[in-house]
């Protein structure tokens, strides 16, 4: 691990309550340090709102009280998109935003269950589970300067990260193919964040993938990365942050059933065995991963 | 209303408050599902198949979800024999519920020395002799050959005083055959059935969707297959059968009990609403009452005084 790491004093806001010291106390000493289990809710979250922000792209306010109030940045939740059995599993949503008794998930329609889930209307239910997995690591004495990167889809976590964030000197970079599908500037904004922008066509910003635009950017006093988006991406940022020794966090993803650890059915490659995406991630150390292992077909 | 019915079964020597159990690989050692239901409430637990060293398991991806089913390769990923002792096993004492342990491995050997081991802690109630696992080399062999399976069980019976369970797959040459070898070996019940062998392409990349490209479907896909086999293999061996694939509701798991199934086991149920145990347990007993029988014994595999084949 590099120095700088090893510095951080990382208060860890997002590791919380180990099972063990919830209510079955007899549980302490079968309980391994590192072994952490998240209070979960299983509910029937009322929707309180679903629209299209821009072309296939949704937002959607659902009433969980007890799933937003525990949650933490880079969470997710893991919702029923039908009563049906087809699609029969669950589909996998960073949390986007949290307000005291709701949540917000920002999501792309890409398949069946998605297209499902956008024809949801205020009022109905939808079965949620969560919150899940582990979030990013926010260290609170922070001085240098705070990056996030978003591709695509991938600004839904960094959204409420940056909500936490926001005391910190911090940089939002979006990356998105046109002008068009930019996702989240106004929200970033209106946090009173630096808002940088790239457009792959160069309708907007910098023309060019975003990870070009942060290198371009790139000076000696940041402190941490935080990015979400496509493989290609999360795979160039962590090289990057692991040859300049800056802290760096990415979030992944990966096909998942139970979403709670226990059917070994999301895992990627790290550095020294298997890592369920839903429980040891979706968010990771830049070192964790095995970057050479992870298939480069992102969305 | 006072009328209970009396949902309590037996596998053989092992006794089930009701019959619904979770099947092997769909509910890990319990600790995760146990912060979402009650498992004391269940009939029994059987836990993920486990081998006498860790196993890594298969490269991913290892889940493809197909048409009402799903693909699993994940390759008997789990902690091993100590780990699971250490560890499992304490946390699972903890709870007033049948303990069945799967237990798997490539040689016969391998088999042996997990019951070894197993057989000295009380806990467990059945060891659950996983030879249908698609996912791994040798996996299927003992489901390819009666006498195998056999002699395999006859070495058990002496080396663990626990009571044994075949899980039998479809896969099997003759999944009848196998049962009745089973049952002469000293087999207490029978779980019918594991996986079936899929799988799915993705036609855009032109490759596998599975790293592994073939894996084990399940899923309400493979009830109709399941039922079947639950249906012929109780009408010709006389063993207890817990039955499972594709149950999701109340209505799924008394067709199986229909069909002959003593006790039956949710399996991708879970990772689709974790609370599928407890509604089945509780459909089964309104039903019970609905139809004015007392006793859920009397239930299991009414079918077959009406229809019988032979
Ligand atoms: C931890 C995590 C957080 C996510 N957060 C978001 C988010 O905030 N917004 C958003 O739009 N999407 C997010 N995704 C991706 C989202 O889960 C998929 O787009 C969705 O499952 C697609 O379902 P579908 O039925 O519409 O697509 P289909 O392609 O029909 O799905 C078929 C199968 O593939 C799986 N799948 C497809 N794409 C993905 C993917 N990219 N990652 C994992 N599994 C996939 C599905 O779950 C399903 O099992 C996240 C994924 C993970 C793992
Ligand atoms: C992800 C997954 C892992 C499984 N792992 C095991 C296992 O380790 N041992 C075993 O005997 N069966 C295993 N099975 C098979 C199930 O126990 C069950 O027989 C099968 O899934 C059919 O039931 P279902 O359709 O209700 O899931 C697994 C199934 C799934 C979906
Ligand atoms: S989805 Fe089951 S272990 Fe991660």
């Amino acid at each position: 691990m590099t120095l700088l790491y090893r510095n951080f004093l990382f208060e860890v806001l997002c590791w919380r309550r180990r099972a063990s010291e919830r209510s079955r106390e007899n549980r302490v000493e079968i309980f391994k340090k590192d072994d952490i289990i998240w209070s979960m809710y299983l509910i029937e979250a009322p929707v309180l709102f679903n629209k299209e922000i821009i072309n296939k792209h949704y937002l959607m306010g659902l009433f969980a009280p007890e799933v937003s109030q525990e949650a933490q940045p880079g969470q997710f939740i893991h919702l029923r998109c039908t009563e049906q059995y087809d699609p029969l599993l669950r589909r996998p949503f960073s949390i986007h935003k949290v307000r005291k008794d709701t949540l917000e998930i920002l999501y792309k329609v890409t398949g069946r269950g998605t297209s499902l889930l956008s024809k949801k209307r205020e009022g109905e239910r939808i079965n949620l589970l969560g919150p899940l997995g582990r979030g990013f690591k926010i260290n609170l004495s922070f001085t240098s300067e705070i990056i996030l990167i978003g591709g695509g889809i991938g600004v839904a976590p960094l959204y409420f990260l940056a909500c936490r964030l926001r005391r910190f000197p911090l940089t939002v970079f979006i990356g998105a193919k046109t002008k068009e599908k930019i996702l989240g500037k106004e929200d970033f904004m209106n946090q009173g964040l630096k808002v940088k922008i790239a457009t792959e066509d160069g309708s907007e910003g910098f023309r060019g993938l975003v990870t070009d635009f942060f290198f371009s950017q790139f000076h000696s006093s940041i402190g941490a990365i935080y990015a979400c988006g496509p493989v290609p991406m999360l795979k160039e940022i962590s090289n990057f942050s692991l040859r300049h020794n800056i802290f760096c966090q990415v979030s992944l993803e990966q096909r998942m059933g139970c979403g709670i650890g226990v059917c070994q059915g999301c895992v990627i490659k790290g550095k020294d065995r298997y890592l369920r995406v839903c429980k040891e991630g979706p968010v990771f150390e830049a070192g964790e991963i095995d970057w050479s292992k992870i298939s480069l077909q992102g969305r | 209303m006072g009328n209970s019915p009396d949902l309590g079964v037996n596998l053989g020597r092992i006794k089930l408050r009701n019959p619904v159990l979770v099947a092997s690989g769909t509910f890990g050692y319990g600790e995760e599902y146990s912060e979402l239901i009650d498992l004391n409430k269940l009939g029994g637990v059987i836990t993920k198949s486990i081998t006498l060293q860790p196993e890594e398991g298969n490269s991913p991806p290892r889940l493809a979800e197909t048409p009402a089913g799903l693909l699993n390769a994940i390759g008997l990923a789990n902690p091993g024999l100590r780990a699971f002792c250490e560890r499992s096993i304490p946390f699972l004492e903890q709870f007033d519920t049948r303990i069945v342990v799967s237990i798997a491995g490539e040689r016969e050997d391998d088999y042996l020395r997990l019951s070894e081991r197993l057989n000295h802690i009380k806990r467990i109630d059945g060891l659950e002799i996983n030879i249908s696992c698609p996912n791994i080399k040798g996996g299927l062999s003992f489901s390819q050959d009666p006498n195998k399976i056999f002699s395999l069980l006859k070495k058990l019976k002496r080396a663990s005083e626990i009571p044994l369970i075949v899980k039998i797959t479809p896969e099997a040459v003759s999944p009848v055959e196998i049962a009745q070898a089973s049952k002469e070996g000293g087999a207490e019940a029978i779980s019918l059935i594991n996986t079936l062998i899929g799988m799915a392409i993705d036609v855009e990349e032109q490759k596998p969707l599975l790293a592994n490209i073939t894996g084990g479907l399940s899923g309400p896909a493979i009830k109709p297959v399941a039922l079947r086999w639950v249906w012929e293999v109780s009408q010709n061996v006389d063993l207890p059968i817990i039955g499972m694939g594709g149950i999701m509701n109340p209505e799924d798991a008394l067709e199986f009990v229909l069909a002959g199934a003593e006790a039956i086991a949710i399996g991708t149920a879970n990772f689709v609403d974790p609370w599928t145990p407890l509604k089945v347990i509780e459909g089964i007993r309104k039903y019970l009452v609905r139809k004015n029988i007392k006793k859920f014994k009397d239930l299991v595999g009414k079918l077959h005084n009406r229809f019988s084949e032979s």
